[in-house]
Order: structure tokens, then sequence, then C-alpha cells
């Protein structure tokens, strides 16, 4: 960590407001990924589109007329290369950043990811460390449809040695893909591609947001909302409405999966005895699941109320414009079941 | 020669019932590892497969640190972790050996290309089978290395088997150094079991790559002696006439021939290498049975990288 780096850590801290300025989701990545790239010649960056084009959601703009084409490359559409040459160059001391643009794609490169990227370490004992930044664009946003709304983040939080990121708002994306780089690990960012142009005050100075702290996007006092990605900010405006109801909702914005902050977790459904997550991903054995056991395994004593999960039904991400309000959690739906879970006991 | 006593050592031990696993052995194919890595600096890199244990050895890896990981003890080169698939070690640039063959085209490229951004001029070379090179990984990585001039040699041993798949069935086209010309690259098929020409063109190849050329694909026409893996006899899918008729073509035999017959060097300088190497393997043995296995309490150590306790 560098002399002069704040770290803005802990849950209960917002960022400092003292001057605001306003940036996209967007943006605030690409002044991480700017300063790091800086700091660090090691760090090379490759992609579709990532070049002159700035990438598909503009999530790269300006760093090939900075770094050049050397260190800024277009790829061709193999997904499974870019990984596996990835894992490479961070064998040979690169610290390579490969955005396969649609979390979708990542499905071509599992086996680099999996197989290769996450095991070394641990299987050559120590001895090669596996430096990687693999970016991607989650989550489903006006009909992107079956191939371009995938949510599976699950997937790489289930894998040891891997690190995963899920950041919501523009200050955490810039703190954490800076940590991400500066951490010689295998790193799996998933931003969200409905997020992109969204704005939030991002700190101009250098700032690092570690790992393993879970944000308290809004203080509450009869709900823990354990939620991720598009849906914190579905999670606030649920909660703005149900204070009319005088429901009091603690909304909590995980930021990174592995590693998971537990502790702020535990925490707040010791104060609001009832724990709801809310996940644009599938139940069936994701992140809500994972939360879900983790409270139940240690903080059983702390609910009175049984733990709710509200997630995409399990279908195929849909192009139909009219399902996806049913489909995919709703502020209405969210707002609904938290009441419901309020009205009931053990 | 080391190559083909260690792999004797390793079937010996294997059958002995004191080495876990399963292990697929080199012999047969030693003219290739040895003749490709014997024109690579220590500072190169080299990416395995699941029968890596020929350029484990050629790249510069200890008999004794490598019989010591396929006995899955803590003093192999992976700490026991990896065992006969997954043979790693930095000082030497062996990016590792795989369990699964395809992946090691594309690290060796991504090796490739660090070398090139960091303006080095390390070479990094992939070796896989004729099975490997009708995989995907084959295609983006010979597309994408040529495409970046990437410093990367592809090393296809081609011994006609990809486990019991014969080459001419699982593909059209069976002269892979050919498949070269539609990425662009210099393509070129070579007697495998004649190590001097390995060495010679392997030699050109890497002189290429250092001087920012780009890729080359190396067939090399090879043939292993016995079965996919210990366990496998090799005979289901190939003819005893077949397997004899390479026998006969041993490249070890070859060299020893071809060396006495240009006298470069005697029968004497042979029966002499033969004792060294017999005698460095009876250690290496020695020292692998002798060495303990990793504990419990460090089973956890590693999964990540953490600057404060590594």
């Amino acid at each position: 960590m560098s002399e002069t780096t704040t770290l803005i850590s802990s849950a209960s801290e917002t960022p400092s407001r003292q001057a605001e300025r306003i940036i996209t989701y967007a943006q605030a990545g690409v002044e991480g990924v700017r300063e790091e790239m800086r700091r660090n010649p090691d760090i090379f960056y490759i992609g579709q589109g990532i070049g002159p084009r700035g990438g598909n959601f503009q999530q790269s703009r300006g760093l090939w007329e900075e770094f050049g084409e050397e260190r800024v490359r277009d790829t061709p559409i193999a997904e499974r290369a870019q990984a596996g040459m990835g894992v490479g160059a961070a064998l040979a001391g690169s610290h390579p950043i490969i955005d396969i643009v649609f979390l979708d794609f990542t499905l071509e490169a599992m086996g680099e990811i999996v197989q290769q990227a996450s095991t070394i370490h641990y299987i050559s004992n120590g001895r090669y460390k596996v430096p990687m930044l693999l970016r991607a664009a989650g989550g489903g946003v006006r009909s992107t449809g079956p191939h371009h709304s995938h949510t599976f983040w699950s997937f790489f939080a289930h894998i040891p040695g891997l690190k995963v990121a899920v950041p919501s708002a523009p200050a955490d994306v810039k703190g954490l893909i800076k940590t991400a780089l500066r951490d010689e690990n295998p790193v799996i960012f998933i931003e969200h591609k409905g997020l992109y142009n969204t704005k939030g005050h991002v700190p101009e100075e250098e700032y690092l947001i570690p790992f393993g702290e879970a944000r308290i996007a809004r203080i509450g006092e009869h709900v823990t909302l354990v939620t991720l990605g598009m849906m914190v900010q579905r999670s606030l405006d649920a909660a703005a409405k149900l204070t009319e109801s005088g429901i009091s909702v603690e909304v909590i914005d995980l930021r990174t999966l592995v590693p998971l902050d537990k502790e702020t977790i535990f925490a707040s459904v010791a104060k609001t005895g009832r724990l709801a997550i809310v996940d644009e991903a599938y139940a069936s054995c994701g992140v809500s699941a994972e939360v879900a056991a983790l409270v139940a395994g240690e903080a059983l004593d702390e609910l009175d109320a049984p733990i709710l999960r509200i997630c995409t039904r399990p279908t195929p991400h849909t192009f139909s414009p009219s399902t996806d309000a049913y489909l995919v959690p709703s502020v209405d739906r969210i707002v609904s079941e938290v009441a419901d879970l309020v009205g009931k006991k053990i | 020669m080391l190559i083909r006593e260690f792999e004797l050592k390793a079937k010996e031990v294997f059958r002995s019932g004191r080495m876990p696993g399963f292990i697929h052995v080199y012999i047969g194919e030693e003219a290739v590892a040895t003749g490709v890595c014997g024109q690579l600096r220590k500072d190169d890199y080299v990416a395995s497969t699941h029968r890596g244990h020929g350029h484990a050895l050629a790249k510069g890896i200890s008999a004794r640190d490598a019989m010591a990981e396929l006995m899955g003890v803590v003093t192999g080169c992976s700490g026991g972790r990896g065992g006969t698939m997954h043979l790693y070690d930095p000082t030497v640039g062996f990016l590792g050996s795989n369990g699964v063959v395809p992946p090691g085209i594309l690290i060796a490229t991504g090796a490739g290309l660090s070398a090139k951004l960091k303006d080095g001029d390390q070479v990094a070379v992939a070796f896989f089978g004729d099975g490997g090179s009708n995989n995907g990984a084959f295609h983006e990585g010979l597309n994408m290395a040529a495409t970046w001039d990437i410093p990367v040699i592809f090393v296809c041993e081609n011994n006609m088997y990809a486990t019991e798949m014969p080459f001419a069935k699982a593909t059209k086209n069976t002269n892979v150094a050919s498949r070269a010309t539609a990425y662009g690259i210099p393509g070129i098929q070579i007697d495998g079991n004649n190590v001097l020409e390995v060495y010679e063109k392997t030699g050109e190849a890497v002189a290429r790559a250092r001087r920012g050329e780009g890729p080359t694909l190396i067939e090399c026409l090879t043939y292993r002696w016995f079965g996919h893996h210990e366990g496998d006899p090799g005979v289901a899918y190939r003819t005893k006439e077949e397997i004899a008729a390479w026998k006969a073509r041993d490249p070890i035999q070859k060299l020893h021939d071809d060396a006495i017959a240009a006298k470069l060097a005697s029968e004497q300088d042979f029966k002499q290498i033969d004792v060294d190497i017999k005698g460095e393997l009876e250690d290496a043995a020695e020292f692998a049975l002798s060495s303990p296995l990793e504990k419990d309490e460090t089973a956890l150590d590693h999964v990540y990288f953490n600057p404060a306790a590594d």
C-alpha cells in the first residue's frame, strides 16, 4: 500500500464530501486503472474493443491514447486465449488486465480461470503467483437478453484461489480496482452494465478500498438487507418506500464476495434480527444461499424471523421487455416481500 | 538418457505400489525434449503437458526434485501438491506441466507476450501433442501469437495417438506443420527421434523469435513405446508390429550410433554416462522415498498470495 494512500474502509464511513466531484461509474473505473497503469509499468490491458474505441461501455476510454497500442491491445474474439495468455503473462511477471467485456463470455474461458489461474499458486506450493485482473460487466438492463445478462458471480466465488469484486457505486469501482491491481492474486472484477452511466462522488485523491469490507449504504433498525451490484439502488429505493410503513431497513452493499465481510452482516443482524438478501443472480446455490448459510450457521440466535431471499426467478434471461419486472427483483417486489418478512415471527 | 532412466525408475517405483496417482511416461520421445530444451536459456519459458517429466528434466529440474514430486512428498518441486502432471519451477522458467494440454499453448504465448512487453529477449515454448492440435486453444493461441509476433515456439509431439485415438481418425489433415500457413507463420515437420535435427531446427526457430520475427510451429514425428499411462498396455489400439518398428528407431540408440560413427564420443563415454545417470536416479529415488509427506497443518497454505504471510 502507498504511503500517501487513504484507506476508505469500514462500513460506516462514506467517501469525503468536502469537495464533491461527480463522475460516472465508467469514468471511475478508467481513473482507477489509469492511476495503477501509471504506477506499475508491468500492467497491460487486453480485450475486445478496449483500445481506440475505449470499450463497449467506455470502461477503458482514454487508456489507449495515453499508454499506447503495446500496452493497451484490442484482441480478436478469443476469450479463452485472452484468459490463458493472461495466466502465462502473470506467471512471467506482468500484471495483465483481461477485459472479457460481458460476464457471459467468461464461460468461454472457464477452464483457464478455474483450472489454471485459481490453482497455480497453491499447486506450485507458492512458487508462482498469478497476478491477473479479469474484468467483465454482468447483469441485465433493457433487454440485454439471453446471452448478455448473466449474473453468475457465485461461480467464481465458489472457487478457492480467486478473489471476486462486485462494486455498485462509482467511488467503489475506483477504490476496488486499484486494490485489485495491487493484489497479486487472480481477481474477478464484475461491474454491472446497467450502472456504467450512473453518477456519484468519487474522490480525486489517491485512495484504496480493501477487499472484504462491505459498505452500509443505509442505516436501519428492523431488517438487514444484504445486496450487491445493481440491486443496491433498487434496495435503497425499496427502503425509502418502506419507511412510509414505518419499516426501517439497513442496506448492506457487499462490494466483494471473496473475501466476504461476514462481520458487518452479523453485527447488523444482531441489531435488526431479520435478514433479507436481494441478488440479481438466481437463488439456487448462489450468493444469497451463501450469506444465508453463514448467518444461520454462525449467528442463528440473532435471528427472529426466517431468512428471506429475493432473487431473479429461475429462467434463462429473457429478451421480453414485459416480463423483466416479474422475473428480476423489482422495487415493488422487494417492498412487498420485506414488509411480509417484518410481519412474521419464528 | 537421463530422461529414459528417470522414466524407467518412475515406472519401477509406480509398479511397486509406492507412487500415488497415475504417470504418463515419455519413453521413446526423449529426443524432442532434449533437442528443444537444449536451445533454451534458463530464463526462457516452457509450458508442458501431462507427459512432462522429459520436458522438466530437459529444462533443468533435478531428478531429485522431480522424483520427489512424483511421490507427492514435500521436497518435490511443487511441494508434493502437483504430482506427476503439475511440476513447477520458476528458477528454470518451467511454467508448469499441465493436466490439461491445450492451456499450455496459451500460457506459453502469454509468457512470450510478457517478455516482449518488458523488452526482454526470452522465448517461450509450448509442448503439446497431435491431440492438442485439434483443440480450440491451438487455434486461438497460434492466431494470437502470429498476430502479435509473440516469441513463442509451438512444438507438437506427434506420436500418432491422443490417449487411444489415432490421429488419422481425429482429423482430416494429419500434417500438423501445414496448419501453420493458416496463421501466416512458418511450420516444419521433422524427425522427432533425431535429436540433432530437433536441436538444429529449434535453434532456427529460437533465433527467429529472439529477433522479434514471431512464432514457429515445429511438428516432431515421434512415438511413445508404452501406453498412454502406466497401466494402459497400449496394444488395444496399436499393433505390435508398429510398436516394434518404432522401438527400432530408438532416439538414444541413434544418438549413440551417430556419435560413435562421427567419432564424437566413445563406447566408454556412453558407458560412463550410463553409470553416472543410474547413480543419479538411485539417489533421486532414495531421496524421494525417504522424504516426508505434507502435514495437515500446512494444507491450507498458499491458496492466496498474502504478502504479510508468505
